[in-house]
């Protein structure tokens, strides 16, 4: 299964390269450091992302939420004069009790991923914007928050914190998607439902879970972007970066019909959207094609990702015809 | 082979549709073996048999849906080999499936003319609302139905939908309907007009080819019946020779292999306790029934007779709408398969790739699936302990795979239900359901599953054994159980079994003593 990992790095490794021998300004320090920086904002919520994925649902309300959350610790730091430590604690339970609603809709009243999470998406993104009367927030006069500050966009030896954090992050993560029983559980529920149910999982809570875990790691991910941009405009932050995490969950080998994935192949996946990102801004590219370059890189992926797919079905196709003759071979030895 | 059909000079000359000796045989499995049959215009055609006689895949034979491996088919005259789908509409073989497949969000006028609706508009190929109704109206009123085009399919009940599926039949100038099961969910009431309008069907000339369990029925409205028993034709039963009696007779006697392995030891009192049990299938219907730790069950009964669903309400995986459990004494009803898990009663289902494995998991990954707390130390898996499960359940089961990390989806049939098998002998079993423990399995690895079965039952296990399989209920049972129409029809002990006790109590059918000892 590590395959597909492999061959994504390969792949960013060759784009990077290549767009290194045509401007060497790429694989320049500050570059690649301002790379990390922008991997590890949007990663974040790509890995809750990517578990809502895996439980075959989706969550498209991503973007709006950091818009909402933002503005939300803005307000208590700012209007409020409420300390970090808390605003920080709100903004991520919010986080989390807007994930916990979106998975016990889907769960208990049986609605569907997509429909919950666009709501949620229109939704937050309403409030947002008549809560600020749509006037863009910043910090003001406020202070004390300093050491925050350092801790979320700061950088130690040069490397910012926020790719730091990612890393942290998608190395817990990783346990607790492939070696702990909840990750085992996740899978089950993404790959047939039904016969996790039979088996005795509780399916409900496992893929309500997954969507808490989404909505923490936005909340965490929105004070991340707020100390990044400094400011917050309600009508754009954040706007379409829930697709940047379908698409890095995607190209990092999650399937859509859920029970597929790794954490590894997310972050991947995230490096290479950055990638291609910055690729555009160091060639010249007008970055009116931003948009384009993504999406001709990712149907390429699925394409080849496709072919692959074929490949394999093939191969175990082979591997049940060798299986069977061999259990037919042994059955009827002793008869 | 040539059966001996009971039928008149006068049906022979007007024969419209006839099967000439066909076979189909699948990998293993024949399914069909030299049947033949005519069918006059306006007859109407009882055909009975057991499960897995060998009905349903001559109906698909003649939808053109399953091509004959030899033999022909003989429209008007015309030999074919075999039919496509359009040459046998075309022909005017017309279903009504067991299964509606009528599609619920369009109205009744739209599914009577699917694919066929009148247009407007030229290139556009509108549709023509007015047409389409004023065509299907009169279908409607010839059958008499209580309600229009404009109704929708999904607010119908399941009597007026199979209307529907009729006056489709008729719009196609069905010169024969052939009805799968047509009752099997219809009130008397429904039943008795149904009955009228084959009858109706007759007079205008229109054939139907009437499938059914319920003898009953087939005695009133059939011209005469074909008897199938293992994929042959065993007889005809012309009008006058319609009788429960004969037809029964006809449906059995042949001589079952014995798979019987005696207990050791004669069974414990206790055991699982199922009272009064109300089933979402049928729900004005209660279930009253014990599995004694030690015995083996069989739960026979006729297809939809409600028995899948009795073992999913045990197992927590369909609400209970009444009744109570007990296991050992102990009240032990589940309200999800979590809570049967947790006390011991587990599920081999009856769709293994649907809801007994995680097809694309690894055989030990399934193994482990439903016990998981046991393989980790702390909060993380142990990989290793899985392997060694595995490869105990491997070794014990003999499930024929090179390793335990293959994928269950490239398993065999019976392998793959070892798997399942194995995921609940690691978990100390109370209560085994078995429900169809060797549909799709080869006849080597059934030996095997019927020797575990025995000798967990030994070991205390109490396990109830759902199967259509004649053989297998009665080779393998200690205690059958009948089921009819969501209750139980009677219960057989092991010096009453035959198959036509079991056949008679599946009908609804009480057995007298005599016949019972007799048997």
């Amino acid at each position: 299964m590590l395959k597909k990992e492999l061959g994504l790095a390969l792949l960013i490794l060759l784009i990077g390269g290549v767009t290194a021998l045509i401007n060497p300004q790429f694989i320049s320090q500050v570059n690649l450091l301002n790379l990390a920086n922008q991997i590890g904002l949007f990663g974040l919520f790509a890995l809750g992302e990517g578990f809502v994925i895996i439980t075959s649902g989706i969550d498209l309300s991503i973007g709006s939420m950091l818009a909402l959350l933002g503005v939300i610790f803005l307000d208590l730091l700012v209007n409020h004069d409420m300390g970090w430590p808390l605003a920080l604690l709100i903004t991520v339970a919010g986080g989390g009790i807007l994930g916990f609603i979106h998975g016990t809709l889907i769960t208990r009243l049986k609605l569907q991923p997509f429909v919950v999470t666009l709501c949620g998406l229109l939704l937050y993104r309403g409030i947002a914007r008549w809560y600020t009367q749509d006037s863009t927030q910043g910090f003001g006069y406020a202070t004390d928050y300093d050491k925050l500050e350092w801790l979320m966009s700061g950088r130690t030896f040069d490397v910012p914190h926020t790719f730091i954090f990612l890393l942290i992050v998608a190395a817990i993560l990783s346990v607790v998607l492939h070696k702990s029983m909840f990750g085992r559980y996740l899978f089950a529920v993404g790959k047939n439902e039904e016969a996790a149910r039979y088996s005795g999982i509780p399916t409900a809570r496992i893929i309500t879970v997954a969507y808490l875990l989404a909505g923490l790691l936005t909340g965490l991910s929105s004070m991340f972007f707020v100390f990044y941009t400094q400011s917050v405009s309600p009508s754009a932050h954040g706007n379409f970066y829930e697709l940047y995490a379908i698409a890095a969950a995607v190209l990092g080998g999650c399937s859509l019909r859920g029970g597929e994935g790794s954490i590894v192949g997310i972050v991947l996946g995230m490096v290479l959207l950055q990638v291609l990102q910055n690729l555009v801004n160091i060639l010249g590219i007008p970055s009116s094609l931003n948009f384009a370059v993504m999406g001709a890189v990712i149907l390429l992926g699925v394409i080849a990702d496709r072919e692959l797919q074929r490949r394999r079905q093939h191969r175990i196709a082979q591997v049940t015809a060798e299986v069977r003759a061999l259990a037919r071979q042994s059955a009827g030895a002793p008869a | 082979m040539t059966a001996p059909l009971a039928r008149s000079e006068h049906i022979m000359s007007d024969s419209f549709l006839e099967l000439r000796s066909i076979a189909k045989t699948y990998p293993g499995v024949i399914a069909l073996d030299g049947v033949s049959l005519s069918l006059g215009r306006g007859e109407v055609l009882g055909l009975i048999g057991e499960n897995g006689a060998g009905k349903s895949t001559m109906m698909k034979i003649l939808g053109g849906v399953v091509a004959p491996t030899s033999g022909s088919i003989i429209i008007d005259g015309v030999e074919h080999a075999q039919l496509t789908v359009s040459q046998a509409t075309a022909a005017g073989i017309a279903f009504v499936h067991q299964e509606l497949n009528l599609f619920e969000n369009l109205d009744v006028a739209a599914n009577v003319l699917i694919g066929r609706e009148p247009g407007w508009g030229g290139f556009l190929r509108l549709v023509d609302e007015k047409t389409l109704h004023a065509r299907v109206k009169p279908l409607l009123n010839r059958l008499g139905v209580d309600f229009g085009p404009s109704d929708m399919v999904e607010n119908l009940s399941i009597a007026q939908k199979q209307m529907v599926e009729i006056a489709k039949a008729l719009s196609l100038d069905a010169r024969v309907i052939i009805m799968d099961e047509p009752t099997s969910s219809l009130t008397l009431t429904e039943t008795d007009r149904l009955l009228e309008v084959i009858a109706d069907f007759q007079r205008h000339g229109v054939a139907t080819i009437y499938i059914s369990h319920r003898l009953g029925e087939v005695k009133t409205c059939c011209d005469r019946a074909v008897v199938l028993r293992d994929g042959r034709v065993v007889g005809g039963l012309a009008k006058e020779e319609l009788t429960h009696a004969a037809m029964a007779r006809m449906m059995i006697g042949r001589d079952l292999k014995s798979l019987y392995l005696p207990p050791r030891a004669p069974p414990n009192s206790t055991g699982l306790v199922v009272s009064d049990l109300i089933t979402d299938a049928f729900p004005d219907r209660t279930v009253t029934l014990s599995v004694r730790r030690g015995e083996i069950l069989g739960l026979a009964g006729l297809i939809g007779s409600g028995r899948t669903s009795v073992a999913q309400t045990i197992f927590g995986a369909q609400p209970a709408l009444g009744g109570s459990l007990t296991l050992d004494g102990a009240a032990c009803s589940a309200t999800s398969p979590r809570d049967a898990i947790e006390k011991g009663i587990y599920l081999i289902p009856e769709d293994r790739k649907r809801t007994g494995l995680i097809l694309d998991f690894p055989i030990a990954h399934n193994i482990s699936l439903a016990d998981l707390q046991n393989y980790c130390e702390g909060a993380l898996i142990v990989g290793e302990r899985e392997q060694q499960a595995a490869e105990t359940q491997r070794r014990a089961l003999k499930i024929k795979t090179p390793s335990v990390e293959t994928a269950a989806v490239t398993l065999s049939g019976g392998n793959q239900q070892k798997v399942v098998l194995g995921k609940w002998l690691s978990m100390r079993p109370n209560v085994l359901i078995f429900d169809e423990p060797t549909r799709g399995i080869d006849v080597g690895a059934k030996g095997e599953i019927y020797e575990i079965m025995r000798t967990l039952a030994d070991s205390g296990v109490a396990i109830l054994m759902i199967s259509s399989d004649m053989e297998e209920v009665i080779g393998v049972s200690d205690r059958i159980a009948v089921m009819h129409e969501g209750r139980i029809s009677g219960f057989l002990e092991r010096d009453a079994f035959s198959e036509h006790n079991v056949l008679m109590l599946a009908v609804g059918h009480e057995i007298h003593e005599e016949t019972a000892a007799h048997a």
